[in-house]
């Protein structure tokens, strides 16, 4: 295209200065994933070296997998994770159409109110919400933490979503309104798809403290079938911990999931973003 | 909009607002407005008793509270601004770097760089502690190997580097975010806006400065404020690095440390609910200033540069 | 894997209609112990559930640091599990006034303990007891013996002794003298002020006069015990002050360090890590002096009132009394130090060693956890931050111990006397 001016110094430049950042944002990562394949003393010794025939080590793992269902809990946090999101970006995503689309009285209001959440911390609502699924019965079920989550993370779905919706052509929907489309069919087929790399970006920003939250699996579903993976890696950080091979194979093996749900979720996020861009 | 299909789209309204709504009142501002309620009430022998004012008086007329709760917004005020200066440039930075169409390994860079996004505090603390221990070597065998030991620090255990410290660690945590987002909008900036520019002689940095910056300005105040609501919040990391005591010496304290230790407790402190949701109540306030001041005067003065 | 579960659960109706004809009842303890989880899996519920046929115990413990506050939540909202592990003093004292945990005054299996182990979950008066004592831990120093030995030294008698074999170690050089660190400050608080201190203010003397009014914070003793802690930073490793409780028990295991300043709790650890031999020596003394160790009473047992196991639960804690599991619990976990006066035998040598010294030295509990945490600022907490800035160097002696009776002050009002 256009831009063939590029000085190929500048893009040189460009990826040495990627590069480095990409090794200060990876290099704790690998510190971790490395010491947990080694024997204790060799942790110590030498904590930048990979393991070799000597200090290579397994031992960690098998005192964390002897010690929980991790499987079970992987499966708990996905199913938690998945059906927060879904239920985030859904209502999330309405109620911004609502306010963005429609002038009404309290419209503002409304916002504000929707907003508020953004302002306090929800664990501060712990004993409340305690109550409620006690009453409720859904103490130690994968719902109520899916519930409480979608309440906290939809102050700032709507927020962005809202922000991002006042940007889509209101030509676009006045057309579809004159084809005979219901407000229904505009949000869904017209307006959805546009603002598909919101919709990402919300999905990754809600994705993060959902999946790494202890607090709610601790307090709402503790018991063995419904504890996620960030809880049952716990057990290794408390404060009596010294097995540094547990603790290193509890933390690479908590790392590992996320970062291949996000190294999936990422084409997707890109491919929104730049099916975005190109509208 | 014609006036015949209006009474219609009242119903949507209700509608589409509906799910959220409820969802949200019953399990967010209900439970938060009956804590919230307490910091007007004091515990006289089990019994809740509305005090009024009375817990706020304490919390700024006795030094042992008033002390702690300035210090800790002081704190937050110090981590706000090192993420503005710091975590907000190097995202547009990298943002930028990424945009550039002829760069390659595109996905790979950005991949990366949003790792430590998704980690959880737990796993982030923990590793950085490693790293700049003094016993393990890592911080000082690094500084060593370009032969400038004498640098290192036990950063965490100082009482003048510690709060800066876990700050930059918060950034490296976060920079993903802004690279994401504006990497998003500088993607959706249409080709016709930059080739008109071109035609007109400006190219490279001269086009980021003058057509580039102005059309992202709404991501970046929305990525301000929602560094300022974070970094306002804030409270796991220093939690995880530095404990509920804020160690060393209360150095790291952030008013989200004095909340956690005041309302649940700590060690064989009790918990004080009343207390702890005064703090809480004037957290939220700080909050809603700052968030006020954006919607009202910097997002209504950006939408003029929207296309 | 469907059909498993099916096959599990046909398994355990079977075997429920055929061994118990008595209901199954399903006790949970809630506790802070999370390291002890295999010991109470493998070893002390099986013992428990071999005797009590139809009463299952499920050990469901909360990392330390989340532990009150998320057992707080969960009693206020009613689904705390049935058996609570208890912390001292005042902290279980505001448990059960608040109706957290059920009076026990009536269990016979009290008698098995004597008043010091009792007064840690007694109110002040000693009318009502909620929790059967389980056990105590002592504070000492722990040594590398091999290193010792190379280097030719012998455990200290007298503080003198002491910071002239630190020096020794400093100059050989091969060691790091003590592996402590500040950068979780409990352990300058508990392994520092109150290991060392309680020579300085002699032990329970101190401690009473200062609740009673009678001293203050201020004078000799407390500050002296300030001033010896403050000789510590430099026998410490390197960069201490940003070392944690791990790292120091790490550097200490892994044979770098010569000496910890321990808490009896970490026998059981040290012995699965270190590969030298070991030995202890208690808080050397001031010249002159006599011997004092700091003996606290540390954790117990009580019952959540709103269990619907009430008799179950009780059941259980009546085992908790007994002999039997004091012995059980000693061995299994030594350097808990069992509470009962029941005549137990340790098989750990360095427990043993560490247990002995009760008979020559007077014992005493950490010197504010007793009605003066009972406030804001509360005193047990204040004095991790004071005792670490000693250490840092970054408050004196005196300053800490102003810092201290200035808090103490602000809400404390001595009974009239």
């Amino acid at each position: 295209m256009q831009r063939v001016k590029h000085n190929p110094l500048n893009l040189a430049l460009a990826h040495l200065a990627l590069i480095i950042y990409t090794i200060i944002a990876l290099f704790p990562v690998l510190i971790i994933i490395i010491n947990s394949f080694k024997t204790r003393k060799a942790i110590f010794r030498d904590p930048l070296a990979l393991p070799n025939s000597e200090t290579f080590s397994l031992i960690g793992y098998e005192t964390v997998l002897k010690q929980g269902d991790y499987f079970g809990y992987f499966q708990n946090s996905f199913i938690v994770t998945v059906g927060s999101l879904f239920f985030i970006l859904l209502f999330g995503a309405m109620a911004a159409f609502a306010l963005s689309e429609y002038r009404f009285k309290g419209n503002t209001l409304m916002g504000l109110y929707l907003a508020l959440g953004i302002m306090i911390p929800i664990r501060l609502g712990t004993v409340a919400i305690l109550q409620f699924m006690v009453a409720t019965g859904l103490v130690n079920t994968l719902t109520a933490l899916i519930l409480v989550y979608t309440a906290s993370g939809l102050p700032i779905a709507i927020f962005i979503l809202s922000e991002f919706m006042r940007q889509v052509s209101a030509d676009l929907k006045d057309a579809g309104r004159i084809d005979g489309l219901s407000e229904y069919r505009i949000f869904f087929q017209l307006v959805l798809p546009l603002v598909r790399p919101a919709l990402a970006t919300v999905a990754v920003f809600n994705m993060i403290p959902i999946w790494n939250d202890l607090w709610f699996p601790l307090i709402l579903a503790n018991s063995e079938e419904t504890k996620t993976l960030t809880l049952g890696s716990q057990v290794f950080i408390g404060q009596f911990v010294t097995d540094w091979n547990a603790v290193l194979s509890g933390l690479s093996m908590a790392i590992l999931p996320v970062m291949i749900l996000y190294i999936i979720f990422s084409k997707q996020l890109i491919r929104g973003i730049t099916s975005g861009a190109v509208k | 909009m014609t006036t015949e299909t209006r009474p219609k789209r009242r119903w949507q309204i209700l509608v589409f607002l509906a799910p959220a709504v409820l969802v949200y009142t019953a399990l967010m501002i209900l439970p938060l407005f009956g804590t919230l309620k307490l910091a007007l009430y004091e515990n006289v022998n089990e019994q809740q008793v509305f005090v009024g004012f009375k817990n706020f008086a304490t919390l700024f007329g006795d030094p042992n509270w008033s002390e702690a709760f300035w210090r800790g917004l002081k704190n937050n005020t110090w981590f706000f601004i090192i993420h503005m200066l710091v975590q907000n440039p190097i995202g547009v930075a990298i943002a930028a770097m990424l945009s550039v169409p002829a760069l390659r390994f595109k996905a790979f860079y950005r991949t990366a760089i949003f790792i430590p996004t998704i980690m959880s505090f737990v796993i982030v603390g923990f590793a950085w502690k490693l790293i700049l221990s003094p016993l393990w070597g890592i911080a000082p065998g690094l500084l060593d190997a370009v032969g400038l030991k004498h640098l290192f620090q036990p950063w965490l255990g100082k009482e003048e580097y510690a709060l800066t410290t876990i700050a930059l660690i918060s950034v490296w945590q976060y920079v993903g975010i802004p690279m994401m987002l504006i990497y998003a909008a500088l993607l959706s900036i249409p080709d016709e806006v930059l080739e008109a520019g071109e035609i007109d002689g400006i190219t490279g940095m001269k086009a980021f400065w003058k057509i580039k910056l102005p059309l992202i300005l709404p991501s970046i105040g929305i990525i301000s404020i929602l560094t300022f609501v974070g970094n306002f919040n804030a409270f796991d990391l220093v939690y995880t690095i530095e404990g509920a005591m804020a160690a060393p010496n209360f150095s790291t304290e952030v008013m989200g440390t004095l909340m956690f230790r005041t309302f649940f407790g700590h060690q064989t402190q009790p918990g004080d609910p009343n207390m702890g949701s005064a703090i809480a109540m004037m957290m939220f306030l700080v909050i809603l200033a700052g968030v006020t001041i954006y919607l009202f005067f910097i997002q209504t003065r950006m939408r003029r540069y929207q296309f | 894997m469907k059909a498993s579960r099916l096959a599990g659960v046909l398994l355990a109706t079977t075997v429920l209609g055929t061994a118990a004809s008595a209901q199954e009842t399903t006790l949970t303890i809630e506790s802070w112990r999370n390291d002890d989880l295999t010991i109470w899996q493998d070893k002390i519920i099986p013992a428990f559930e071999a005797s009590h046929p139809g009463i299952k115990v499920v050990f469901a413990p909360t990392a330390p640091a989340q532990y009150n506050s998320a057992l707080n939540a969960k009693l206020e909202a009613g689904t705390a599990g049935d058996l609570i592990t208890c912390r001292p003093f005042d902290g279980s004292l505001q448990m059960f006034q608040k109706g957290y945990l059920a009076d026990l005054t009536d269990m016979e299996v009290l008698n098995n303990f004597g008043d010091v182990a009792k007064s840690g979950w007694s109110t002040d008066d000693g009318s009502a007891t909620y929790c059967i004592p389980m056990a105590s831990v002592i504070h000492g120093f722990i040594y590398n013996k091999d290193a010792f030995d190379e280097m030719g030294l012998s455990e200290p008698k007298t503080t003198d002794e002491f910071y002239a074999m630190l020096d020794k170690i400093k100059e050989d050089g091969n060691y790091i003298p003590m592996a402590m660190g500040t950068a979780d400050e409990w352990e300058a608080a508990t392994m520092g002020y109150a290991n060392i201190g309680s020579k300085h203010w002699k032990g329970e003397e101190g401690r009473k006069a200062v609740i009673a009014g009678k001293m203050k914070l201020t004078e000799d003793g407390w500050v002296t015990a300030y001033e010896e802690l403050s000789r510590w930073g430099p026998y410490l490793g390197d960069g201490f002050e940003a070392q944690s409780y791990p790292d120091s028990q790490n550097l200490f295991t892994l044979g770098r360090a010569a000496i910890y300043p321990a808490g009896s709790w970490e026998i059981s650890g040290f012995n699965a890590q270190a590969d030298f031999k070991m030995g202890a020596f208690p808080p050397p003394v001031l010249p002159g002096g006599d011997c004092y160790i700091s003996d606290h009473v540390d954790i117990a047992m009580g019952m959540n009132p709103a269990s619907p196991n009430a008799d179950a639960a009780r059941t259980f804690l009546e085992w908790v009394g007994s002999p039997e599991f004091a012995g059980l619990y000693s061995n299994a976990l030594p350097g808990f130090f069992s509470l009962s006066n029941a005549d137990i035998t340790l098989e750990d040598p360095l427990a043993q060693t560490m247990v002995d010294w009760r008979k020559s030295c007077n014992s005493t509990i950490r010197p504010f956890s007793q009605i003066l945490a009972r406030g804001t600022p509360n005193l047990n907490t204040e004095y991790w931050v004071t005792s670490a800035n000693v250490i840092r160097g970054t408050m004196t002696p005196e300053e800490a111990a102003q810092h201290m009776q200035d808090a103490l002050d602000s809400w404390y009002t001595p009974p009239a006397q």
